[in-house]
């Protein structure tokens, strides 16, 4: 519990500072940057709409184009949140120096003032209510954006509601939105304060607000917590499970610096060297893209997640053959198999409906559609590549072997979506895991569930029996390939450094320090 | 004093000012006059440069202002606008001192002349702390006028400086105005488009129209000796009440008939037709001296007549 209040105060920290150091260099890039707009006003109209423009770049996109030319870490993050704090500064500058009641502004320049005594004298203060109300904006967009910071490993509470989400687990996405919402009131609550003060205490407020703001910026450079020769980068879902970081950290005692990072991006810092070790799924096909290699868990930490299709007994006995004709695929598709159709749908690019066509083909397993109208089976998928080419398989072997329709209802989001359906009787079938099953789904008590969970034939008994007694589903035969998580490296590093497994890593990191 | 030597001024395709020449001598009062668009404006922002003429020369205190570094040649001269333009973020005291500052003038010398200037013009020292927002109309437009004359400056330009205000402000700050010490030397060139206050305070009007000068010269003779049909036109509808206010009792001091001497207390010859009849509204008659020391005793009837026959004097020279 200390250790989590502690790391909630560092990811806070961490959320304030980065809002903060990326609200400074969105001030002094975006308040010389309306200034000029104002005194040249032809410009004007091309800079706001570019700022604009950069302005409705999603932020995880924005995120992602930033990976290539900054890396992974602070730099991008604060380039990203610059950005995004830059339209509401620019223009709110503009819009409070053109808002200056010409006489005025006339009256300044009739007495003799120069133009930088009109802009500092007369222009910016009366502008400033207005300059603020843009920097108060910038900053609640700040807090909110920063959030998805954690996705390019700079930490903020975005570790915690990420981590949470993935996990489903209300609590820990509560302890990063919570303070991550009263961080956005507090602040703007502030700065309103601020933005409604008279003239006079404006003036001094404003003097300290530069070395406020800059004190703010520097809990971002706070110590991290250990170094070490080489770096690690884990989802926020891999840092909170037992078969995940703390699993390495308890069973193998792994010390390793990291940093926590989206799934989307973790493997292209990985190839990118940006990062050395990842958390990554075995079949994914990124895998073979970016030419890493799996490091072996010898001491079965991380539990089997062989996929099968899980089928709803009262559609067996509806659907007679289905139950034949679904296991046509049983064991045929092995862990580098199913690297290989992930690759080719995620970074070839090839539709899910031809890599399954073209790998049935191969198996002599494609048959040409039958047209049957015996009745309709409705096959679910979860919401991610591997499920949509094992769909369209299914589709197409059921279409090819049997009489029986199909509705394909893919996208399903995540498991619990995919597992409702089946159970709501909207789906037949959809292809689960048996780790998924076991800890997700069943959820027995730990001890228990620690026995069993490394053995793949215990765990897949369990599961079904479970499942006919509670759900009245079925798993059918294992199609063979385990997707589980796995640590990774680059191949090239695993060959130069000799790890091959975790307990290597392990050695390698204690010889190293 | 100032020379304006043909100067124009187009914007696109319009012409603004075209040509406009005239001098304004050491302690005069010249007032630009005209409906709105005539360059009356354009004209008066030439003469500081907020505005650059096309051609033309424009020439202060004998030098030619467009050598001048422009933000040196304004802190000289004075300039008060319609608007006040008083800063809303500076209290009274900040907005007098900023010419000052400008200059580079000492704290003490910039507290006691703001003082001084305050009391002349009949503002109170409280207000020195108060910003201007919390004032009113004719107390803004008052430290407006502070403001442009806490240096001293030996010229002074005004545009519109009692626009914004009401009508019964505006007539009882103008009074106060023409009786301003601090005025009396001053070279001074006003714009304005209420035909009463120019022939109120000018020493000389300059009439405008369409960027041209339709005639210059004293109050009477733009009344009586208008040179164009729209110098007359446009003094028309006002004549008679102008006649009251220029008229004074010197310029018909013969026609008025001669009284026996009296030896009452006697006001002088130099006031207007308009308050000489004012003061009858109270009075049946009262005794006037002219400058020779000439008594006479005024009555309704005999100024009335003494009027009509000037008037039509005027009309046939």
């Amino acid at each position: 519990m200390s250790e989590q209040s502690d790391k909630l105060l560092n990811q806070t920290l961490q959320h304030v500072g980065l809002t903060f150091i990326s609200l400074l260099f969105a001030v002094l890039i975006g308040l010389p940057l309306g200034i000029l707009i104002a005194r040249k006003r032809k410009i004007s109209g091309s800079v706001l709409a570019f700022a604009g423009v950069l302005q409705t770049i999603p932020s995880i996109a924005l995120l992602g184009f930033m990976i290539p030319l900054l890396g992974i870490g602070a730099k991008p993050a604060i380039v990203a949140l610059l950005i995004y704090a830059l339209l509401p500064i620019i223009r709110n500058t503009y819009t409070g120096i053109v808002g200056v009641d010409a006489s005025i502004r006339e009256a300044a320049k009739a007495m003799g003032m120069n133009n930088w005594q009109i802009l500092f004298k007369v222009e910016l203060p009366l502008a400033m209510p207005v300059i603020l109300a843009g920097i108060r904006t910038a900053t609640v967009i700040n807090v909110g954006v920063a959030t998805l910071a954690s996705y390019i490993a700079a930490g903020g509470l975005g570790e915690f509601i990420f981590g949470g989400i993935s996990l489903n687990n209300t609590n820990m996405i509560l302890a990063g939105a919570i303070p991550a919402a009263v961080l956005a009131i507090v602040l703007d609550g502030l700065l309103a304060l601020l933005q409604n003060l008279n003239f006079k205490r404006l003036r001094k407020v404003l003097l300290v607000l530069p070395i406020f703001l800059l004190i703010l910026s520097g809990f971002y450079l706070l110590p991290k917590a250990y170094g070490s020769s080489l770096t690690a980068g884990f989802t926020p879902e891999f840092m909170g499970r037992q078969d995940g970081d703390l699993g390495l950290k308890s069973v193998y005692g792994l010390k390793i610096h990291t940093i926590v990072i989206s799934d989307a991006v973790m493997y292209k810092a990985a190839f990118e060297k940006e990062l050395d070790v990842i958390s990554g799924y075995s079949t994914d096909g990124r895998l073979k893209a970016f030419d890493l290699t799996i490091l072996k868990d010898d001491q079965r930490i991380f539990p089997p997640y062989y996929a099968a299709p899980i089928v709803r007994e009262s559609s067996l006995k509806k659907f007679p053959e289905l139950e034949k004709v679904l296991n046509l695929l049983a064991g045929k598709i092995t862990d580098s198999i199913m690297t290989d159709l992930n690759y080719k749908t995620d970074q070839l690019h090839q539709s899910p409906e031809k890599v399954a066509k073209d790998f049935l083909i191969s198996r002599n397993l494609f048959k040409v559609s039958k047209n049957g109208k015996a009745g309709i089976v409705r096959i679910g998928s979860k919401i991610f590549g591997e499920q949509y080419i094992l769909a369209e398989m299914y589709k197409m072997l059921i279409q090819g072997n049997t009489n029986y329709q199909v509705a394909t209802k893919t996208g399903l989001g995540g498991t619990k979506i995919c597992f409702d359906a089946l159970l709501n009787d909207q789906i037949d079938f959809y292809p689960e895991y048996t780790g998924t099953g076991l800890l997700v789904l069943l959820q027995p008590k730990a001890e228990f569930a620690k026995q069993i969970a490394h053995d793949k034939d215990k765990t897949y008994r369990y599961v079904n029996d479970e499942f006919r007694k509670k759900f009245q589903i079925k798993w059918l035969t294992p199609i063979g390939f385990n997707n589980s998580y796995a640590l990774m490296m680059r191949r090239k590093q695993s060959k130069e450094l000799g790890v091959y497994t975790i307990t290597d890593l392990k050695q390698y990191l204690d010889n190293n320090k | 004093m100032i020379k304006v030597e043909a100067v124009s001024k187009s914007y696109g395709n319009t012409l603004a000012v075209k040509q406009v020449s005239f001098e304004v001598s050491e302690g005069e009062n010249l007032i630009l006059l005209g409906t709105s668009g005539c360059g009356k404006t354009t004209t008066l922002k030439m003469i500081n440069r907020l505005i650059t003429p096309d051609a033309g020369n424009i020439l202060v205190n004998g030098k030619d202002i467009a050598k001048e570094k422009p933000d040196v040649l304004r802190r000289g001269i004075g300039y008060v606008l319609q608007n006040t333009g008083l800063f809303p973020h500076y209290t009274v005291a900040e907005n007098i001192a900023i010419v000052p500052k400008l200059l580079g003038w000492e704290k003490e010398k910039i507290k006691s002349r703001s003082n001084e200037i305050i009391e002349k013009l009949h503002l109170s020292e409280k207000y020195l702390s108060a910003y201007p927002g919390e004032l009113s109309g004719g107390q803004q437009q008052r430290v407006g006028l502070a403001r442009a004359l806490v240096t001293d400056p030996s010229v002074l330009l005004m545009d519109e400086p009692f626009g914004a205000l009401d009508n019964v402000t505006r007539t009882s700050i103008r009074k106060e105005f023409k009786g301003l010490e601090e005025l009396k030397r001053k070279t001074m060139v006003m714009v304005t488009h209420d035909i009463h206050e120019a022939f109120e305070l000018a020493d000389r009007i300059c009439l405008m129209n369409k960027g041209e000068i339709v005639q210059i010269g004293t109050p009477k003779d733009l009344l009586y000796k208008p040179v164009t049909e729209f110098a007359k036109n446009f003094l028309a509808s006002e004549k008679l009440s102008l006649e009251f206010k220029i008229i004074s009792l010197d310029d018909i001091w013969d026609l008025i008939p001669s009284s026996e001497p009296v030896r009452a207390t006697s006001l002088s010859s130099s006031i207007s037709v308009w308050d000489a009849m004012d003061k009858l509204q109270s009075a049946p008659s009262f005794v006037v001296k002219n400058p020779s020391g000439e008594q006479k005793n005024i009555a309704f009837s005999a100024i009335t007549k003494a009027f009509k026959r000037y008037q039509k004097k005027q009309s046939h020279e």
